[in-house]
């Protein structure tokens, strides 16, 4: 393996795990509205599906960002688009 | 020193591979090039499951003395009609076959991987046509609600400057629908191809011949990751499905109805 090409591997590889840092937000977020929904839920038992559904859109779309870190990663893994 | 030779099949993953569908055809139409994947083939299978499902519990139905079959036919029906009504209102009960249609496709496009075959919604161009039919539906729902100079007007909305912000966020909202569900899909199984790998790497390190490892601590995560997430992601697929078409028209004139 010449050295250009694993400086590039190494270098895709160090970027995955960072571009993998964006699963915090949405870990921190979801945790936040699933913790009110349980809130919610506590304080109106009889209104729990419509919390629930709510909630599943709403940590659906929080969970974007981390989704779109995730393919970042996956594309730099196993695609290599540098080398 | 093995006392006899132990199948290949029965030795675990020795390498990773992560790979896109197997291209089987390649067409040239136009100068286009189109490719016939193994997706295509699943997916008309998954089309054949349904549509047999979907005979095989509409037969004979009756209005008194119901069977079993019938019951359950019709306790999947109204679970979707409810959950139609709930989100969208009532004057777009109409909507319920389309969103029926593709959560079973993606709830059963996703299963298939159970089997040990790709799963159809692995591939991103299945889901990017998906939500391109939402995308779709959202447009022509507000061409219809507001004409086509309101449609036009909604990217000037507030002041002229917001115009890049509006067509960005137009046309984010399909991919986003899009990446999502690809991103959950593929990510796990990816995750599933690597626990396999290193649980089966891990018993070669023992020294045992056939991988006990890879029995039974798989399972677990393959409950998250292949049903719970499946179930999830075609939920969440139709959910946004309803609230960015309902949200294109105006708002119903009746208070929906919460159960």
């Amino acid at each position: 393996m010449e050295m250009s090409e694993a400086i590039v591997l190494a270098g895709s590889a160090i970027g995955a795990g960072l571009a993998m840092i964006a699963g915090i937000g949405p870990g921190i977020g979801e945790g936040y509205a699933v913790g009110k929904a349980c809130e919610a839920i506590a304080r109106q038992p009889e209104a729990s599906g419509a919390v629930t559904r709510t909630m599943f859109v709403g940590c659906a779309v929080a969970e974007s960002t981390g989704i779109y870190g995730l393919i970042i990663a996956l594309l730099l893994i196993f695609l290599k688009p540098f080398t | 020193m093995a006392l006899f030779a132990i199948p290949k099949v029965l030795q675990g993953p020795e390498e990773l591979n992560v790979e896109g569908p197997k291209v089987i055809k390649t067409f040239e139409i136009f100068g286009l090039k189109i490719n016939f994947t193994e997706t295509v083939v699943l997916e008309w299978i998954v089309m054949a499951v349904i549509l047999l499902g979907a005979f095989l519990l509409t037969r004979n139905l009756k209005v008194r003395k119901v069977s079993k079959r019938q019951a359950i036919a019709e306790m999947a029906v109204e679970a979707i009609t409810n959950l139609v009504r709930d989100t969208m209102g009532k004057r777009w009960l109409w909507f319920t076959p389309y969103i029926a249609t593709v959560f079973c496709f993606s709830i059963f496009g996703s299963l298939i991987s159970l089997l040990g075959v790709r799963a159809v919604t692995s591939d991103f161009s299945v889901l990017l046509c998906w939500a391109a039919i939402t995308f779709l539906l959202i447009t022509v729902t507000k061409i219809r609600y507001g004409g086509v100079k309101g449609y036009l007007k909604g990217f000037v909305d507030p002041i002229p400057v917001m115009l890049p912000i509006n067509i960005l966020s137009e046309v984010s909202t399909p991919t986003a629908m899009a990446l999502r569900h690809f991103g959950n899909i593929a990510g796990g199984s990816i995750i599933m191809g690597l626990i396999y790998y290193g649980l089966a790497n891990l018993s070669r390190i023992i020294h045992l011949q056939v991988p006990v490892l890879t029995v039974g601590i798989p399972a677990f995560l393959s409950l998250y990751f292949d049903l719970f997430s499946d179930f999830m992601q075609a939920f969440i697929f139709i959910m946004l499905t309803m609230v960015f078409i309902s949200n294109a028209g105006p708002a119903d004139d009746e208070t929906p109805q919460t159960n």
